[in-house]
């Protein structure tokens, strides 16, 4: 084994060798062409619940809006998408050609001043990410300087998260209103809705959640993760250690919002919009549980409990459509109540416990190495 | 701002006409006392005296109404509690105040007075000038063999030590104590007495304290709050002798 870098352990870089190996190989190669888009819609989220993980397990702000931030990077991609997409030729029946069609529509002229930065794909990169994280330094400045935390900063962010919805269906001659924005072709003449198109999407889409995950792990084994976790339990003996508390706040919920930003983004690419009802109250409360459901200290348990909900939801809302909102209400009050830690804590309170009594028998063995015990250990492992 | 050096002999800390009214109740009141380089002073008096709170008015947690804290010439009550640490003021709280999910070296660790900034604690590194620190303090504060152990498992005595040790490890001029031996058996006393002589060196130290056998084992001078306002001051011998002293409190 190659020598991990020194912000993971053997155990991160089994989990993340094993999380690779899901999603790089298993699902490739078990899931057809539309299953495998819908994987890649779904670990867009994981992005979220990785961020998630970092704010709220971590530094212990729950934030019930990372929709708004999954929203600004989704909309960021999908304006640069959109305006690909309206070039003077293809618009040409249109009273003004080279504007988004939904503008055109609804009588503008002429394309809205924040807009433009979007012609350009490099700009568009920046902003996807700079935005957000500007939002998050504001909100986080607003918030955390004046110690609002716990509830009163978690309906505060799902406020936004509502006022952000309303903003985007209310403003739709610049947004798009309710149906969001559609019909997006090409990503620099690239066509985006072809299955070898979706089928590279999902790989850049995976790795780009591998290197979101390593972002976190080092973060999480800086000396910075321990102040998380610190100021998590005793906020003011940190503040009387030197530390401005704030600030840290401010950061991790700055990097949670980039992480969700960044999935927003490549949710545009994969699912070929972006649209208000991926910015609300609901999506930003169920991207909460599934990193509930993960483990909320899980980095990696976050990837595995997002993609746990979302196929139960989809094979569950197919058949009783009805019940699936009662069901995930239900899956959150077990979780909170009976598993704190989610999946992770499971693995870590039971199925480690055994795999570590078979790694003691076996290493007793001469003849095994304790290879078996390595692959077992990959095979679905938590933080 | 306040002119530096105006008065006759610099103290290390100067409290000055200090008031903090809570809704129009003066919990401290027009107080005003001095306390010089290493000096040990002990502030004691009867429940709600205010004697946590002047403490808290000195480390930044409570803000004033009225009044001046001078250290080393730096004005706390306008500096932010970050500032006023890195001024060099230490705050022990009363209930130990430590992170039990973090282990022993990582609670010393985050007192290591180096990486505070958001950025320097990314890129902080745990050399061996980290270690070696690290591991003197726990050695000092009787836990060395326990470095890596979660420190929820410490008993409640450990765990004073283990805070005691993390206002060493950031090497403050101004120690200030919040009953370190409240709740500790016996033994464990004796040896915070020991720990506590050690570590007062080449530091002014501020105590709260209620164990009289312990105040005067370690005090230079006793400061008896009443009501917000000083009672008595002076060395332990004059105060105990003073009658309102023992009217109001030691003779309970």
């Amino acid at each position: 084994m190659t020598r991990a870098p020194s912000f993971m352990d053997r155990k991160d870089l089994l989990a993340l060798a094993a999380v690779a190996a899901l999603l790089l190989i298993v699902f490739p190669l078990a899931l057809d062409g539309f299953r495998l888009n819908l994987v890649g819609k779904y670990l867009t989220y994981a992005f979220v619940a990785v961020g998630l993980v970092m704010c709220w397990g971590y530094g212990g702000i729950l934030s019930l809006g990372q929709g708004l931030f999954f929203g600004l990077g989704g909309y960021g991609m999908a304006m640069y998408l959109k305006l690909e997409a309206s070039s003077v030729e293809n618009t040409k029946i249109q009273s003004t050609p080279g504007i988004p069609d939904f503008m055109d529509w609804n009588q503008l002229t002429e394309l809205p001043w924040f807009w433009h930065p979007f012609h350009s794909f490099p700009l568009t990169l920046i902003l996807i990410v700079l935005v957000p994280a500007a939002f998050a330094l504001l909100i986080g400045s607003a918030m955390f300087k004046r110690r609002v935390s716990g509830v009163y900063f978690a309906i505060i962010t799902q406020a936004l998260a509502a006022i952000a919805t309303i903003l985007i269906i209310g403003q739709q001659g610049y947004t798009g209103g309710v149906n969001g924005i559609t019909d997006l072709r090409t990503l620099m003449g690239w066509d985006i809705r072809t299955d070898s198109a979706k089928f590279i999407l999902y790989f850049v889409n995976a790795i780009l959640l591998m290197g979101v995950i390593c972002c976190a792990l080092f973060v999480r084994s800086s000396k910075l993760g321990r102040i998380l976790v610190a100021m998590r339990e005793k906020e003011d003996r940190v503040r009387f250690s030197g530390y401005s508390v704030a600030n840290f706040q401010i950061f991790v919920f700055c990097l949670g919002a980039v992480f969700a930003a960044i999935g927003g983004a490549m949710f545009t690419l994969q699912v070929g919009f972006m649209s208000p009802s991926l910015v609300g109250i609901v999506p930003s409360i169920e991207m909460v549980i599934f990193t509930a459901v993960g483990g909320r200290l899980s980095i990696f348990g976050a990837v595995y409990g997002t993609l746990l909900v979302n196929f139960a939801k989809t094979s569950l809302s197919e058949s009783f459509p009805e019940l699936w909102l009662l069901g995930l209400g239900g899956l959150f009050i077990a979780v909170v109540l009976f598993f704190p830690n989610g999946l992770a804590g499971i693995w870590r309170d039971y199925v480690q416990p055994s795999i570590d009594r078979v790694f003691r028998l076996r290493s007793k063995d001469p003849t095994d190495p304790g290879q078996n015990v390595a692959k077992q250990a990959a095979s679905m492992p938590a933080e | 701002m306040t002119p530096i050096g105006t008065q006759p002999k610099d103290f290390l800390l100067s409290v000055e006409g200090l008031t903090v009214s809570f809704d129009g109740f003066k919990a401290v009141n027009d107080l005003s006392f001095y306390v010089d380089e290493n000096e040990i002073r002990v502030i004691i008096g009867p429940n709600g005296a205010g004697k946590t709170t002047v403490l808290d008015l000195i480390c930044g947690k409570t803000r004033s109404t009225a009044g001046s804290i001078r250290f080393r010439g730096s004005e706390l009550t306008k500096m932010s509690e970050s500032q006023i640490v890195l001024a060099g003021v230490g705050r022990k709280f009363q209930t130990p105040s430590i992170y039990d999910d973090l282990t022993i070296f990582e609670n010393l660790e985050i007192s290591y007075p180096k990486g505070r900034s958001v950025w320097g604690a990314l890129t902080f590194k745990r050399d061996q000038a980290v270690r070696d620190r690290v591991e003197e303090v726990a050695e000092i504060i009787f836990l060395k063999d326990r470095l890596h152990d979660n420190a929820a498992f410490l008993s409640h005595g450990q765990k004073q030590w283990l805070e005691i040790g993390m206002l060493l490890i950031q090497d403050p001029e101004l120690l200030m104590l919040d009953e370190p031996v409240a709740g500790m058996s016996v033994s464990e006393r004796i040896k915070t007495a020991e720990l506590l002589n050690t570590i007062i060196k080449n530091r002014s130290v501020l105590v709260i304290e209620h164990d009289m056998k312990f105040v005067e084992d370690i005090a230079h001078k006793v400061t008896v709050l009443h009501q917000g306002k000083i009672l008595s001051e002076g060395s332990m011998e004059k105060v105990k002798s003073d009658p309102k002293v023992v009217e109001v409190y030691l003779g309970h």
